[in-house]
């Protein structure tokens, strides 16, 4: 599976156990908005972890905050190359 | 009136607004701003402080134990305002605190009345304790100004047992530190992520309500995306919050609504990368983290934009002595509470009067950095989980033996709940991922979302130590 499959099905999961109404995940959709609360993305960021081996939130401390899905999607894929 | 030591909250706000009215560098039009700013309602300071949102029902409240318990912040902000220097006890209920602690919280407070916005507690109390419904809006009425008693403010923490712990604080305890006004006071305007009824919020009101300052307070029913739009139409230009609430108003696309001159984070420990992103974002700010909590009172300020603190800021206030004592951090000063008001809680100062802030530090190339809470709760985005109560629930699964609950990192939450379980028989590789699912399933039906763990490993066994307990250590 490519990183954004993986991140899709890991946003899909995460909603489905925290009983989380998802929209529809395009490039553009704002996180905020996205249905998910601070709680759901710390889980996400946490099983990405594990599946790619890397937390870009932790390693980069200069980082900025992916505000989109899109720029959520590109963190990762920076960071796994 | 010592502005140092307020008589009331009341006599205090009319005395700044006559100081920064008549302070020539005040323009006039930021008077009319000096305002609390709440979600479909705004009040001057001077409308607060010469008018009642309790219909006029405070006289009736003199000397007595008073819950307020609204769900609207600016209500009960208006409510604190009369209250003070009128009621005896004013007793400061949480709106996000679950309503089943109620009884609880009224009993160990003896509380004479219960100020709400919530029709429900009225049925709830079902006629034991009474209820003053506030209004939406503040009327003018002709009340005194001057304190009739020197009113105890009770602020709740999380307890270990499931019902909060009450801390007595005073206005002079609560508000010492708050800058009186000062030139910039009437362009200030300050705004929190925290709600009032917490330490953090209920400083920043006290600052802005005793400076003269503009506030403009947070609502539960709002988004973070709505609230930095509010706050950034209001002008703010100093806010603080916690690392969590940070991290969510920086992935918001809302952040650069606010222009803040100011910015503070507290209440969580503070790591160097939201520091540098919050830098990032507002590059014009000055970034400071600060230590305080509910029991310990105000603490120390950093302001060298790094994580920790050098040990020299630990002598730096002769008003405030502090000290790490067996691995944590113990304050001692006019700021802490006083005690706790059920008599089964534990005693709050030691023999010295030094408060044990429970939160433990290490010492690394000169400077001190927290590391965690001695008593090992996991901070779920500032919602405490003691890792005991998980446990309880895993290991009542009847494939599991025995079960250790510790904090993993997150750089969104600052921590999330992990589980080692060590299941009764070593379990083949093929049937551990249903017997995983099995028990987070159970711990859902149990659990509070921020307290079911978002892994779980299992493991042939835990470490015991010589006393027989678990041996924790956080991931």
């Amino acid at each position: 599976m490519d990183i954004k499959s993986q991140i899709v099905a890991q946003f899909k999961q995460v909603a489905q156990e925290q009983d989380k109404r998802l929209a529809p995940l395009t490039d553009d959709l704002a996180l905020l908005d996205s249905g998910l609360d601070s709680l759901c993305f710390a889980i996400i960021v946490a099983r990405l972890e594990t599946s790619f081996g890397t937390d870009p939130f932790s390693e980069d401390e200069d980082a900025r905050f992916p505000v989109t899905f899109g720029d959520f999607i590109r963190f990762y894929e920076n960071a796994t190359k | 009136m010592q502005p140092n030591n307020p008589a009331c909250l009341r006599s205090s706000i009319i005395a700044a607004g006559k100081i920064v009215a008549e302070n020539k560098i005040a323009a006039a039009r930021n008077l009319q701003s000096r305002i609390l700013a709440g979600l479909d309602t705004k009040a001057t300071w001077d409308e607060l402080a010469h008018g009642s949102i309790l219909q006029g029902q405070s006289g009736e409240l003199q000397g007595q134990s008073i819950v307020v318990a609204t769900i609207d912040q600016f209500r009960a902000t208006a409510a604190l305002i009369e209250l003070d220097g009128v009621a005896r006890r004013i007793v400061l209920y949480p709106p996000d605190l679950p309503l089943e602690h109620l009884p609880y919280v009224v009993k160990t407070a003896e509380a004479d009345a219960v100020v709400t916005d919530q029709l429900q507690i009225e049925f709830m109390l079902h006629g034991s304790t009474r209820v003053v419904l506030c209004g939406k809006n503040i009327a003018p009425c002709n009340v005194g100004t001057g304190a009739q008693v020197e009113t105890e403010w009770i602020l709740l923490t999380s307890g270990t047992t499931g019902n909060p712990k009450l801390a007595m604080h005073t206005l002079a305890s609560l508000a010492g530190s708050a800058r009186q006004t000062d030139p910039t006071s009437a362009s200030t305007v300050w705004s929190t992520f925290y709600d009032m009824r917490r330490y953090g919020g209920l400083h920043i009101f006290l600052h802005a309500a005793l400076s003269g300052s503009s506030l403009v307070v947070s609502s539960a029913q709002e988004s973070t995306a709505d609230f930095l739009s509010r706050a950034g139409a209001n002008g703010v230009t100093h806010i603080s919050g916690t690392p969590s609430h940070w991290r969510r108003a920086l992935m918001s696309p809302f952040a650069d609504r606010i222009d803040p001159q100011y910015i503070r984070m507290s209440g969580e420990i503070v790591d160097q990368a939201i520091l540098n992103q919050v830098k990032a974002q507002y590059p014009q700010a000055r970034v400071a983290h600060t230590f305080a909590s509910t029991e310990a009172g105000a603490g120390f300020n950093v302001n060298d934009g790094l994580m920790g603190f050098p040990p020299e800021i630990l002598t730096s206030n002769p008003l405030i002595e502090m000290k790490v004592k067996d691995g944590t951090l113990r304050i001692r000063s006019t700021r802490t509470a006083f005690r706790y008001l059920a008599a089964d809680n534990p005693v709050l100062k030691d023999a010295e009067g030094f408060v044990d802030t429970g939160d433990t530090l290490e010492l690394r190339d000169g400077r001190y950095y927290f590391t965690g809470r001695r008593d090992g709760t996991i901070n779920v985005g500032g919602y405490k989980v003691h890792p005991e109560e998980v446990e309880a629930v895993i290991n009542r699964h009847p494939a599991v033996v025995m079960s250790l609950v510790k904090a993993k990192k997150s750089p969104i939450t600052g921590e999330l709940v992990v589980a080692d379980v060590v299941p009764k028989t070593p379990l083949e590789p093929i049937s551990s991922p249903a017997i995983t699912q099995e028990i987070l399933q159970f711990c859902r039906a149990e659990l509070d979302p921020r307290k079911v763990p978002t892994a779980i490993n299992i493991v042939p066994m835990l470490t015991i130590g010589q006393s027989g307990k678990l041996v924790r250590r956080d991931a």
